[in-house]
């Protein structure tokens, strides 16, 4: 025992350390998130956070499970695959409370310019016009109808008369 | 086996705390959604962008991304027939407004390029952020933890293409999710859904029956600046040798 006679400093310091190590792990385990590291150095839990932000645009699939008439309307026109709200804007308010949330039907006359004013920049293939000159003015569901715009098309279901009844 | 009840209690606890880090980051109304199922991306076919600036609208209605932020944006390149790599690129007010005329007779070549958050699987944002408050998700989107993030902005500098910010109000970085909320419960993003030409699809590499599988086979489709090797996830078709 001889070799340990002037060796308690090293146990008093080694006791010391041990409860410092103890007091880390306890802190540590409250201030670490529980998910932390789940997935990788990072909360897992923030996913399902981000996850659970509220959505403002309800989807296509949302407005055509009640507005079928415009949904068969726009199926046979140039506007087949332009989503519903790319034109109405986000409405997901109006998908989660029809009746009490009603929707403004845009400006023909901004909406309409935004895509189709001509641009050299803009795609060859694309319709483009010169609003001014291409109506004079004249509002543009006069002659066409947004959901099939071409002059002739089907216009029985017309923006004018809404969507669902 | 043999379970005695001194080990049936041993076990309890550590059964408790398996099941907790299981129910721990489930996304929210999303109970089918599995994370491993999936692998994010986004199509964004350049020679069909008219520029209207419909995705960069959507995307602050969406995300509720303060004034003069973009977490997309849309450019307008002017490639002169000389100076191919000095494109002039504008981005009035992120494109969210439309673009100004194209001067008539003008030389060269003129085009639309959006840009946005690349996703990318070996992201350079990700490695420099010092608490571990932005990440790479399993199912391949770049999110950041803003309860985490200390607003350091090293990710800011760090991405490659410039699509961080530091928010004004909360001073932590932000940027695109990919609409998380939305694409784990099987809807498209915000730019997606509000793209009248189809000029965005959020693609899903995981996905077999994704259109994206045809697609990268028929078209030579590129990433912006693949020298840096960040594994970008968002594919350009179409993609002009000018743009940055």
């Amino acid at each position: 025992m001889s070799s340990l006679k002037d060796a308690g400093h090293l146990f008093r310091f080694a006791g010391l350390f041990v409860i410092a190590f103890l007091v880390f792990w306890i802190v540590r385990g409250y201030v670490v998130p529980k998910s932390f590291g789940q997935y990788g150095h990072y909360r897992a839990a923030a996913m399902g956070e981000i996850a659970a932000h509220p959505m403002k645009f309800a989807g296509h699939q949302a407005c055509e499970a009640c507005h079928t008439d415009i949904a068969d309307t726009k199926t046979k026109g140039a506007h087949a695959h332009v989503n519903c709200e790319a034109c109405h804007g986000a409405l997901a308010n109006h998908a989660n409370d029809p009746t009490s949330v009603t929707p403004v039907k845009p400006d023909t006359a901004v909406l309409c310019a935004r895509c189709h004013t001509a641009s050299a920049a803009k795609p060859k293939g694309f319709p483009q016009v010169d609003p001014a000159e291409h109506s004079g003015g004249v509002a543009c569901q006069t002659c066409h109808n947004p959901h099939s715009p071409a002059i002739g098309a089907d216009t029985s279901a017309s923006a004018a008369t809404g969507g669902a009844r | 086996m043999n379970l005695s009840r001194r080990h049936f209690l041993v076990l309890l606890p550590a059964a408790a705390v398996a099941w907790e880090h299981v129910l721990a980051g489930t996304p929210e109304d999303s109970p089918n959604y599995q994370l491993s199922e999936h692998w994010w991306g986004m199509l964004i076919d350049i020679p069909k962008c008219i520029g209207c600036g419909n995705c960069v609208r959507a995307c602050q209605t969406e995300n509720d991304v303060p004034d003069g932020f973009f977490r997309t944006w849309v450019e307008r390149y002017h490639r002169m027939d000389t100076h191919l790599e000095n494109p002039e690129v504008i981005s009035p007010d992120g494109g969210k407004e439309g673009f100004p005329s194209v001067p008539e007779g003008g030389e060269g070549d003129y085009f639309f390029v959006p840009k946005m958050c690349n996703h990318c699987s070996d992201s350079p944002c990700t490695q420099v952020c010092p608490v571990g408050a932005t990440f790479v998700t399993p199912d391949g989107v770049v999110l950041v933890d803003q309860k985490y993030c200390l607003g350091c902005a090293y990710c800011v500098q760090a991405c490659p293409y410039g699509c961080r910010y530091i928010h004004p109000e909360k001073k932590v970085a932000d940027k695109c999710t990919l609409c998380y909320h939305r694409i784990t419960k099987g809807l498209t993003t915000a730019c997606c859904e509000a793209c009248p030409t189809g000029a965005r699809q959020l693609a899903d590499l995981k996905n077999p029956n994704d259109p994206i599988h045809a697609f990268l086979k028929t078209h030579s489709v590129q990433v912006l600046k693949p020298q840096m090797a960040t594994g970008a996830k968002a594919f350009y078709n179409g993609l002009d040798g000018s743009v940055r």
